[in-house]
């Protein structure tokens, strides 16, 4: 058994200690790979006991096989890391002319000796040649670390934008979420509030027809009352005739017709009571929105008189003329006749508050004129038309009337929900159109059109 | 003597015919009836005003019973024909504006008939 040389074990020991200090920098194995960075670390160990072995077998060896081989698995390790490929470059060679040279001194160590000089010149090269790409990659890894180190740096920078970023995004969406729930919320509100103030809408325009309301019952049971007296003294008559002995058949005939003439004109008047009274109530009730056959001469008519009636009940001053032009040939058409009466009532209410303006104004042979007309068109829609020869209106104020709140009446006077309400009756609801023509200081008219078909 | 009663109501004269019937066969009462403003003042060009007593509605369309009554009034303000008006509007405003433009009388609806007749007959 042989003695161990330390100088030997020491040499080997410093040489892979210095070797592997190198290669982790290189390889940056602290921060990369922890297991490989403690192997490397403690290689300088497994030097010293394998040279410590290897000195009591009595064999010899440079050491610097193990210590390229060690390289090289580190190399392995680190597959796909740029400084690790310099590495190879380093080390393979040299690793290859290690174990040659190790390969001829076990195997063949008389051929060894009497070459020893060129293998000591070739290990003499692959010294040089791993010492100089080493320092090249020392340096190639210390630009790479340089470069990696930049784009880490704005890698942490991105990632911290992006962060914050996030966090605004989080931060925004919450409060978009916060926004849309408190939107929801006053969509909700003012969906409520809408409908409120359409059942205002409905119930201010019945508040304006109910003096025209109470005209127009009181006219007809006027009738009922008195043809119903006349009836009562046209029997005592009947039967004082009929009392004398010599009635006249031609005269009792005469006295029979006219009360049954007066019947059907209490019928008449008490049917046209009840209609009024039927139109109010259906003004004032929800629309159930079932569209009906409807008569739009006599529901015309109906609204243009209630309408009248309403204004000349609270301006006794007031007089118009109205005129009704109507075809007599109109068909029936399936309307909502609710709604289709707030339309009408709604534009001749503006129509004869129009002229009612234009006529406070004392302008002389001025005549306030409302007209309603209808009729069908050659494209076989029907048409009804409201005109006036009140003052008109500019095109600013043309421009705006169909909008929801938009009224030129003082404050008080008008919703400004009317004519929006109307226009949404006839285009949703009726699939027709709402327009207006108008001539500052002539007139206006509003064209309802309904599809027949 | 000739009543001209004026109102939009097309029933008023069956009603008038039937109510006064018995004046209408004993000649007492002759009826004639226009049914707006513009008609009747058309009805009064061929009449001698003195023999024509007026019984006219103030709600009308077109021509008012106001501006009917203006009219007549603007020619001959105290002179004949007796102007009775009626209304179903019982307001002040509108009787006093009757009255002030020449109304000889001012009724409201619903007509009494009773005091009508006895109204007609003062005037005749």
């Amino acid at each position: 058994m042989s003695k161990i040389d330390f100088s030997d074990v020491v040499i080997a020991t410093s040489t892979m200690a210095v070797v592997m200090g190198v290669v982790t920098k290189i390889l940056e194995t602290k921060t990369r790979d922890h297991r490989l960075h403690t192997i490397l670390n403690f290689a300088w160990l497994g030097m010293m006991l394998l040279s410590m072995l290897i000195n009591l077998a009595g064999y010899e060896t440079s050491y610097s096989t193990i210590i390229c081989l060690t390289v090289l698995f580190a190399v392995q390790r680190s597959k796909g890391f740029p400084p690790a490929r310099m590495l190879s470059i380093a080390f393979v060679p040299a690793a290859f002319v290690y174990l040659i040279n190790d390969f001829f001194l076990f195997l063949t160590p008389n051929f060894f000796k009497d070459n020893k000089d060129y293998f000591d010149t070739a290990r003499g090269f692959a010294f040089m040649w791993v010492l100089g790409f080493t320092i090249y990659a020392q340096r190639q890894a210390k630009r790479d670390k340089v470069v990696r180190d930049k784009a880490e740096a704005e890698r942490r920078i991105i990632e911290a934008k992006k962060q914050e970023l996030e966090y605004q995004v989080a931060e925004r969406t919450a409060e978009l979420r916060k926004q849309k729930e408190s939107l929801e919320e006053a969509l909700e509100e003012l969906k409520t509030t809408q409908n409120q103030l359409i059942q205002a809408e409905k119930m201010a325009s019945l508040g304006e027809l109910t003096a025209g309301i109470a005209h127009e019952i009181q006219n007809p049971l006027n009738f009922v009352n008195n043809f119903s007296e006349v009836s009562v003294e046209l029997c005592q008559e009947l039967q004082e005739e009929l009392d004398k002995d010599d009635f006249d058949k031609t005269y009792i005939a005469e006295i029979l017709s006219d009360i049954s003439q007066n019947q059907q004109k209490i019928t008449h008047h008490g049917q046209r009571a009840a209609s009024i009274v039927r139109g109010m109530l259906q003004h004032s009730r929800a629309s159930n929105g079932q569209k009906e056959l409807t008569d739009i001469n006599a529901l015309a008519d109906e609204y243009l008189r209630l309408s009248y009636h309403g204004l000349r009940a609270k301006d006794k001053t007031f007089n118009a003329d109205f005129k009704t032009i109507l075809d007599p040939n109109l068909p029936k058409i399936e309307i909502i006749p609710q709604d289709f009466g707030r339309v009408l009532l709604n534009i001749i209410n503006n129509a004869f508050y129009a002229v009612q303006q234009k006529a406070k104004q004392g302008i002389e042979g001025y005549k306030p004129t409302v007209t309603v007309a209808t009729k069908v068109n050659p494209q076989e829609d029907l048409i009804v038309t409201i005109t006036d020869n009140g003052g008109g209106m500019p095109e600013s104020i043309k421009t705006k009337i169909f909008q929801p709140f938009f009224t030129t009446k003082p404050t008080g006077q008008g919703t400004g929900l009317g004519l929006s309400l109307s226009y949404d009756i006839i285009t949703k609801g009726h699939a027709g159109t709402l327009e207006v023509e108008s001539t500052e200081g002539e007139g206006t008219e509003f064209i309802i059109t309904l599809p027949l078909k | 003597m000739k009543i001209l009663v004026v109102d939009d109501e097309e029933d008023v004269r069956v009603l008038f015919e039937q109510r006064f019937r018995r004046e209408i066969r004993a000649g007492e009462f002759d009826f004639a009836f226009s049914g707006s403003g513009e008609e009747a003042l058309e009805y009064l060009k061929g009449q001698d005003l003195e023999a024509v007593l007026i019984l006219s509605d103030i709600n009308m369309p077109g021509m008012s019973g106001i501006e009917l009554l203006r009219q007549i009034r603007s020619k001959s303000p105290t002179s004949p024909p007796t102007i009775m008006m009626i209304t179903a509007y019982g307001d002040v405003q509108s009787h006093d504006q009757a009255m002030a433009l020449g109304a000889n009388d001012f009724l409201t609806k619903p007509l009494d008939f009773t005091e009508l007749k006895q109204k007609l007959k003062s005037s005749l």
